[in-house]
C-alpha cells in the first residue's frame, strides 16, 4: 500500500467533514477519489496533504506514519489552483520546485526537459498573467509532477484543458503510473474514471460508502442485463419472453432492431437464448456492464435514502 | 537553504525589484522635503494679490497712521459709512473697513464690510494694526514713550542643563520634541505602510488560489511569517536607502553650493543686517532672531540626545510594532475574499494606531504623566508613544517593561494570526464574521 487512511475523523464547528473513513491505495494503482461535492474528499485530500490534521485517525505513507518531510514526495494539484500573476514563468516554477525541497540546478534541468515537451520554451521568461488559460494550467501540472513524486494527488486535473491537452496530460499521467507513481485522482467526470482508474473509493455525506477494483465493482453492480441486437418482429421478440425476463427498452438500430433484457431469475443466458431463437434472428447477445456514472448515482442516492431513514428513527 | 528563508527571498526580492519600490526610494526624500517646504512657500506665496481697504474713520485718529504694505493698502475716505456701502465696487475695493468715533472705549465697534468672506490672515492683519495705534495713543495720552516701553520689553529664555552622574549636559526641549516627533511619526506610518502590504500580499495569494499549492509544501504559519519579514526587511532596505540618499545628497549640495565659511559670513551679514538696517521694525525681526538662536540652540544640545540609545530604541520599536500589527494585517487579508471586504476588520487594528498618534501629542507636551507611562507600556500603543517619549529620557525600569510586554504582545497577536491564517485562506466565497474567526481560533491544525 502506498496510502492507507485509518479511521480519519474531522469535524469543523457544527459540520462534521470526515466521519471514521479508511482507505487503501495500492501501490501503483490509479485510485479515484469520487463523491459528490461537498462529501469531504478536499477535506480527507488536506489532511493527506497535512495542510490540516485530522481530529483522529491515521494516515500510513509506504508503511510509515506520514511525516512533515513526506511532502516532497507527494505531488499535489489543488481544485483551486493559480499561480502569482505578477512572477516570470521560469522564476516562478523554480521557486515552487524549491519549496518542495530540489535544488536551483536541479530545478532548472528538470524544468527545461519539462517545457520542451510541453512547448513551453519560449515563455520562460513572459509573466503568468500574458499565458492563456491553458497554458497557465500545463505550468501548474509541470510543477506538480517536477519533484518526481511517489504519490501524486490531482484534483479535478482536466478542467481548463481542451480535449487535445486534456489528452496530453492524461498520457502523461498513465507513462508516470507506469513508470511507479501511485495517483489519486478526484474528479467528477466519470468517464476519465472508467478510463484512466484501477481503483476507487466512493465518498458521501463525509461516510465512505464504497470502494475496491473498477472491475470488481463494476462485476457486482451487474443487474444480468443483456443488450440484442436481431432482426425480426418486436412483436415476436417481445411474445418470445415470458414471465423470467423483463424487457427494459426497445427500439431501432440501423437495420436491426435492440432491446435490452434482464433475466429476473438466476437462469443461464442459454435460456434466454433458446426462447429467442425461434422467433427472431439474432445478430449479437452481450451483456450490460454498468457504467461508473450509474454506479455513482445508485450508490450516493441509496446512501442518501439510507441517511433519511436513520434521520427519521 | 531552508523554506522560509526562501519565501522571504522571494517577498523580499519581487517588491525591491518593482518599479514602485525604486521610484519611492528616489522620490522619498524629495517628497520630504517638499512636505516641509511646501507649507512655507505656499504662506509666502499666499497674500500675492494687493488688498485695497477703503476706510471711513468717524473717529478721526487713524488719519496717516494705518500702515500697510505691499499687499495691504488703506485707502482713508470722508466720506460716510451709507455712501461708502452704497458705491462699494469690488472690482476696486476688497473691504470697507469702519472706524466709530467712541473707538477708543468701544473697541468692539469696528466693522469689516467685504463683498465674499475675508480670509482669516486679512482680518487679523487688520486687527494687529488697529491694535497696536490704539496701544500707542493710549500709551501717549499716559505719557509713556513707546520706544521706552519696546526697551523696556524683556524676553527670557532658559538654557537647560541635565545634571546626572556623567555631570551636566545642555539640553533641548525643542529637540527632543523634534526627535521625538520625527521617529514617532516614521513608525506609524511604516506600521500603516507595510502592514497593508503584508495584507495585500496575503489577499493577493488568496485570490489568485496560489496559496494551496504552496502550503503543501510549508506550514502556512511559515509561509505568513515569511511574508511578513520579508516585507519587513523591504521596509528597512527603503529607510536605510532614504537616510543614505538624503546624507549624500545634502553633504554634496553643501560642498558644491556653500563651503562652511560662506555659510557663517551670511550668518554675520544677516545678523548685522538685522541689528543696523532695520531697527525699526522690530516685532518681526525679533521672531526670526528667536528662531535662529533656537536653532543653534538646538544643535548645541545635540549632544544631550542618546542617539545610540535612540536608534537601537527605533530600530526594535519599529520592528516590533510592525510585526506585532503586521500579523494581524496577514490575518485580515487571510480572512477577506477581496480587498473591497477588509473595511470592517481594518477599524479595529487602525484605531489603536491612530489612537498612539493622537496621544503622542500629549505625551510631547507632558512626558512624564501617568498617560504617557501607560500608553507607552501597552504593547498596541507604545511604539509610537515610547518613541515619542525616548528624547525626554525615559527610566530603565519603563523601557524594559514596555520592550517586554512589546515582545509578549506581537507573539500574541502572531499566535491568534497563525491561527486565523491557515483557515482562513482556504476559505473561499465566504463572508466570515466576527464570531467566525473567534471559532477558527480552536480548530485543530
Amino acid at each position: 500500500m502506498i496510502l492507507s487512511i485509518n479511521k480519519v475523523t474531522k469535524q469543523y464547528a457544527a459540520h462534521k467533514a470526515l466521519d471514521d473513513v479508511s482507505i487503501e491505495v495500492p501501490k501503483g494503482s490509479v485510485f479515484g477519489l469520487l463523491g459528490p461535492n461537498g462529501a469531504g474528499k478536499t477535506s480527507l485530500i488536506r489532511i493527506i496533504n497535512q495542510i490540516t490534521a485530522p481530529d483522529s485517525g491515521t494516515i500510513h505513507l509506504n508503511g510509515h506514519k506520514l511525516h512533515p518531510d513526506d511532502i516532497s514526495r507527494i505531488g499535489y494539484l489543488p481544485e483551486e489552483r493559480g499561480l502569482y500573476k505578477k512572477m516570470e514563468v521560469g522564476e516562478q516554477a523554480i521557486y515552487l520546485a524549491r519549496l518542495k525541497g530540489l535544488s536551483r540546478p536541479e530545478a532548472i534541468t528538470k524544468l527545461k526537459y519539462w517545457f520542451e515537451k510541453f512547448e513551453l520554451k519560449g515563455w520562460w521568461k513572459k509573466k503568468i498573467e500574458e499565458l492563456s488559460k491553458g497554458m497557465q494550467q500545463k505550468i501548474q501540472f509541470i510543477i506538480t509532477v517536477l519533484h518526481d513524486p511517489e504519490l501524486l494527488i490531482l484534483d479535478e486535473p482536466f478542467t481548463g484543458f481542451d480535449p487535445i491537452n486534456a489528452n496530453l496530460i492524461k498520457d502523461e499521467l498513465l507513462r508516470l503510473n507506469s513508470e511507479g507513481s501511485s495517483i489519486i485522482l478526484s474528479t467528477h467526470r466519470m468517464e476519465s474514471v472508467e478510463e484512466l482508474c484501477s481503483h476507487i473509493a466512493l465518498i458521501n455525506k463525509s461516510k465512505k460508502v464504497l470502494d475496491g477494483e473498477v472491475k470488481e465493482i463494476r462485476k457486482k453492480f451487474r443487474s444480468h442485463t443483456y443488450e440484442i441486437e436481431y432482426s425480426g418482429n418486436a412483436i415476436s421478440f417481445a411474445n418470445s419472453l415470458w414471465a423470467g425476463y423483463e424487457l427494459i427498452d426497445s427500439g431501432q438500430h440501423g437495420e436491426l432492431n435492440k432491446a435490452r433484457v434482464r433475466m429476473l431469475n438466476s437462469t443461464s443466458t442459454n435460456e434466454l437464448l433458446n426462447a429467442l431463437l425461434p422467433n427472431v434472428e439474432v445478430h449479437s447477445f452481450t451483456e450490460v456492464i454498468p457504467g461508473m456514472s450509474d454506479i455513482f448515482i445508485s450508490v450516493v442516492s441509496e446512501s442518501n435514502d439510507a441517511g433519511m431513514e436513520v434521520g427519521h428513527e | 537553504m531552508s523554506k522560509v528563508s526562501l519565501i522571504i527571498q522571494r517577498e523580499y526580492l519581487t517588491r525591491v525589484r518593482k518599479k514602485s519600490f525604486i521610484i519611492m526610494t528616489i522620490l522619498g526624500p524629495i517628497l520630504m522635503a517638499t512636505l516641509f517646504v511646501a507649507p512655507a512657500m505656499l504662506a509666502d506665496y499666499n497674500g500675492n494679490d494687493i488688498q485695497r481697504i477703503r476706510v471711513i474713520d468717524e473717529s478721526g485718529l487713524f488719519n496717516g497712521k494705518l500702515a500697510g504694505n505691499e499687499k495691504l493698502v488703506y485707502e482713508m475716505d470722508t466720506m460716510s459709512l451709507p455712501v461708502a456701502k452704497e458705491t462699494f465696487d469690488p472690482a476696486r475695493h476688497d473691504a470697507i473697513l469702519y472706524i466709530p468715533g467712541n473707538v477708543i472705549n468701544n473697541t468692539g465697534s469696528i466693522l469689516l464690510f467685504t463683498s465674499k468672506q475675508p480670509n482669516i490672515n486679512l482680518v487679523s492683519a487688520i486687527e494687529k494694526t488697529i491694535q497696536k495705534e490704539i496701544e500707542n495713543m493710549k500709551l501717549q495720552t499716559r505719557g509713556i514713550d513707546r520706544a521706552m516701553l519696546d526697551e523696556i520689553k524683556t524676553r527670557v529664555d532658559i538654557n537647560t542643563r541635565l545634571l546626572t552622574d556623567e555631570g551636566e549636559t545642555d539640553t533641548s526641549a525643542e529637540l527632543s520634541t523634534i526627535v521625538g516627533m520625527i521617529c514617532g511619526v516614521l513608525i506609524y506610518m511604516f506600521i500603516f505602510l507595510y502592514g497593508a502590504q503584508v495584507m495585500r500580499g496575503v489577499i493577493e495569494e488568496k485570490t489568485s488560489r496560489i496559496v494551496e499549492v504552496i502550503i503543501s509544501s510549508v506550514r502556512p504559519f511559515q509561509l505568513m511569517m515569511g511574508k511578513i519579514v520579508g516585507i519587513a526587511l523591504v521596509g528597512l532596505t527603503q529607510f536605510i536607502l532614504w537616510i543614505v540618499l538624503t546624507l549624500t545628497i545634502s553633504s554634496i549640495a553643501s560642498q558644491i553650493f556653500f563651503d562652511k565659511e560662506v555659510i557663517q559670513q551670511q550668518m554675520q551679514q544677516r545678523t548685522t543686517a538685522m541689528g543696523t538696517e532695520l531697527p525699526q521694525n522690530n516685532s518681526e525681526d525679533s521672531q526670526t532672531e528667536v528662531v535662529s538662536q533656537g536653532a543653534i540652540k538646538v544643535f548645541s544640545s545635540m549632544s544631550s540626545i542618546n542617539f545610540p540609545l535612540i536608534i537601537g530604541a527605533f530600530i526594535f520599536f519599529f520592528l516590533g510594532g510592525y510585526l506585532l500589527y503586521g500579523a494581524l494585517f496577514a490575518a485580515i487579508g487571510a480572512a477577506v475574499d477581496g480587498e473591497s471586504d477588509t473595511q470592517q476588520f481594518m477599524l479595529p487594528i487602525t484605531i489603536p494606531l491612530i489612537l498612539s498618534f493622537v496621544i503622542a501629542q500629549s505625551v510631547i507636551q507632558n512626558p512624564d504623566s501617568q498617560l504617557a507611562f501607560w500608553f507607552s507600556i501597552i504593547p498596541f500603543t507604545s511604539p509610537v508613544v515610547m518613541m515619542v517619549r525616548l528624547p525626554f529620557g525615559v527610566p530603565v525600569l519603563d523601557m524594559v517593561l514596555s520592550a517586554v510586554l512589546l515582545i509578549g504582545g506581537f507573539i500574541f497577536t502572531t499566535w491568534i494570526a497563525g491561527r486565523i491564517y491557515r483557515t482562513g485562506i482556504l476559505m473561499y466565497g465566504k463572508k466570515v464574521s466576527w464570531g467566525e474567526l473567534g471559532k477558527w481560533l480552536f480548530y485543530k491544525g
